[in-house]
């Protein structure tokens, strides 16, 4: 199958795109969406000696028509109108705007186009053949549908960016899910769409928002059997979530022979997030761009474009996380050891809580899971489940 | 909730002079399970469900392809009285005739015609609905003390934090008949500030618990 050599050690030109002005996307000062977690990452990268100037990819804003593939006309002007400060609270009511999750800050709209751009501007990059790979922190911002915002989410940059991949280069493409919460917004958009298949792993909805995500929800009409879904238990751990995950992406990838792959990096699984009843740690966010990077080379040619997500913990946790997705996407090895001095020493005082001091957590960061049996076993249940369509595929054409 | 909220209005049904056969095809055709038989005045008379119509089939172990079994006359077969339902009763009240009836539908007259009919789909669909889970939220479990005016007190915790709520069930809390279980299916990705909310008041929240180390 390998059309390409190993990719453990490959060094691929990759994009990095990046600009200050993403953390112009912030709704309230104790909001815990804050995108200064892109700016830590970025000077983490730069004080490991691992990005560079020529790395860099500048973001443009995506334009009203480039949004319209996504969102309707009447939000985007909501979403204007909110940022003027000209629109009412019952008005914003219907699009989800001026709610807890989602309030109007000035200048919303501008905020939100620059990362949905930023999400085009490294698809255009890996596209042209500027570079193999290009990851954009600034997006991945999955629960933003067509006309309402919701889940911190204005603008749904994924749905917007995969739309302009079927439109502009007619490809199919895989969308990947790994936040911690269902990537709804993107799923619901391409939901009868056969060239587009999407597969969101997350901790089940049964508390957690948005409450949808069930394995069942395969897609309809056309787009039947292009949704996948792997809603795993609260306290799921490392060992079980790598497990159904490697099984499922890697079963999913050679199904749908997709030629390009878009990935969503939320960091919100992990143990520490405050927002999730996951409990993984740092290896996760290892082998999670490995395999992608490993299955984009086989499958896509090297095309694979990686966005950011979810993850509230954005000092000990996100980081690390994110940095690991560009060292492996750049050079196909994660860090290991410390972190570096120079950064630790920036960001210890502005910290509310101790940083880590290395790229890997320890053994014993948390308390044993009591229920750790039975996770793993109704985990594996739920792969079987997820995949039926793919299983009973294969037997059929067997026979 | 009533009946005529969350009954089909646009009901197949089958005269009784009609054959088996073509019963067994409706039901194949149209993924349905029951088909109720209604007269010239569109009367309800008889009602009969997929096992009905299987039973009468020929086994599928027959040589013969077209056997006269089929031909038979769907009133033959067809189960009568029939249990139905009026627009304006209650869909608990359905609820209650599912469990105790052991069936699976009813079809719903008015002056004795036919004016829709509620499956058991239906019914669960109407579940979800007030579930809540078919909208985007986050669920919260409060364990209080089984006493008048709880609710209310519990619920401005919620209205004061302007965070929508799309479904509130209570169940009892099984080890102790003294307290009951809120759950509230609130409209917001963050229900953090909302549940120390709830702490500061003193209400012990079962759900979610604190994640992390503190398990």
């Amino acid at each position: 199958m390998a059309k390409e050599p190993r990719v453990d050690s490959m060094s691929c030109h990759s994009g990095f795109v990046f600009t200050d002005d993403f953390t112009s996307y912030r709704f309230r000062d104790d909001h815990p969406f804050n995108q200064m977690r892109v700016v830590l990452t970025k000077e983490l990268l730069e004080a490991s000696s691992a990005l560079r100037q020529d790395h860099f990819i500048t973001p443009r804003h995506a334009t009203e028509e480039e949004l319209s593939l996504a969102h309707s006309r009447t939000y985007i002007q909501a979403v204007k109108q909110a940022g003027e400060g000209l629109l009412s609270e019952e008005d914003g009511m219907e699009f989800g705007i001026g709610t807890e999750d989602t309030p109007m800050f000035k200048g919303m709209h501008e905020a939100s186009s620059l990362l949905v751009g930023s999400t085009l501007s490294a698809i255009e990059a890996v596209m042209e053949n500027q570079v193999k790979h290009a990851l954009n922190l600034g997006g991945g911002l999955h629960h933003g549908f067509e006309r309402k915002a919701s889940g911190f989410c204005i603008y749904n940059d994924g749905a917007v960016g995969i739309k302009y991949l079927r439109k502009k280069y007619n490809c199919k493409v895989l969308y990947v899910d790994t936040d911690a919460h269902h990537g709804d917004g993107v799923q619901w958009a391409f939901y009868d769409d056969p060239n587009v298949c999407t597969f969101s792993i997350h901790e089940t909805g049964r508390y957690l928002f948005p409450g949808t995500g069930n394995v069942n929800e395969r897609g309809l009409k056309e787009g039947y059997g292009y949704s996948f879904n792997l809603p795993i238990d609260a306290f799921t751990e490392d060992e079980s979530f790598l497990q159904v995950y490697e099984t499922a992406l890697k079963e999913i990838v050679h199904y749908f022979k997709p030629d390009v792959i878009v990935t969503q990096n939320g960091a919100d699984a992990h143990f520490l997030d405050p927002l999730t009843h996951l409990c993984s740690t740092m290896k996760i966010y290892e082998r999670i761009p490995a395999l992608a990077h490993e299955l984009a080379h086989q499958y896509c040619g090297g095309k694979w474009i990686a966005l950011g997500g979810g993850g509230y913990d954005i000092w000990r946790v996100v980081p690390r996380a994110w940095a690991q997705i560009w060292k492996v996407m750049s050079d196909g090895t994660p860090f290991q050891g410390p972190l570096p001095k120079d950064w630790l020493k920036k960001w210890e005082k502005e910290s509310p809580v101790p940083l880590p001091e290395n790229w890997h957590d320890p053994e014993d960061a948390y308390n044993p899971i009591p229920r750790k049996k039975e996770i793993t076993e109704k985990n594996e249940k739920l792969l079987e489940k997820s995949l039926q369509l793919i299983t009973n595929q294969k037997k059929y054409n067997s026979l | 909730m009533l009946v005529e909220e969350i009954m089909k209005t646009e009901v197949i049904t089958l005269s009784p002079e009609e054959t088996i056969e073509t019963a067994l095809k409706l039901l194949h055709e149209n993924h349905i399970r029951h088909l109720p038989i209604v007269d010239e005045n569109n009367v309800v008379i008889g009602i009969v469900s997929d096992r009905d119509v299987r039973d009468a089939s020929p086994s599928i172990f027959e040589e013969d392809a077209t056997p006269d079994e089929l031909q038979n006359p769907i009133r033959t077969i067809m189960t009568f009285p029939v249990t139905t339902v009026h627009p304006l009763d209650f869909v608990e009240e359905v609820a209650s005739i599912f469990y105790e009836q052991e069936i699976a539908c009813v079809p719903v007259t008015r002056d004795d015609l036919l004016v829709g009919i509620i499956t058991e789909k239906d019914m669960l669909y109407t579940l979800i609905q007030l579930t809540g889970t078919h909208v985007q939220s986050s669920q919260i479990e409060v364990k209080v003390i089984n006493k008048p005016g709880i609710l209310p007190q519990v619920m401005q915790v919620f209205g004061q934090r302007k965070v929508n709520i799309s479904s509130v069930l209570i169940y009892p809390y099984k080890p102790d008949p003294k307290y009951k279980v809120i759950v509230v299916r609130i409209q917001t990705m963050n229900p953090l500030p909302t549940i120390e909310d709830l702490k500061t008041e003193g209400y012990e929240v079962l759900w979610p618990k604190s994640p992390g180390l503190t398990l």
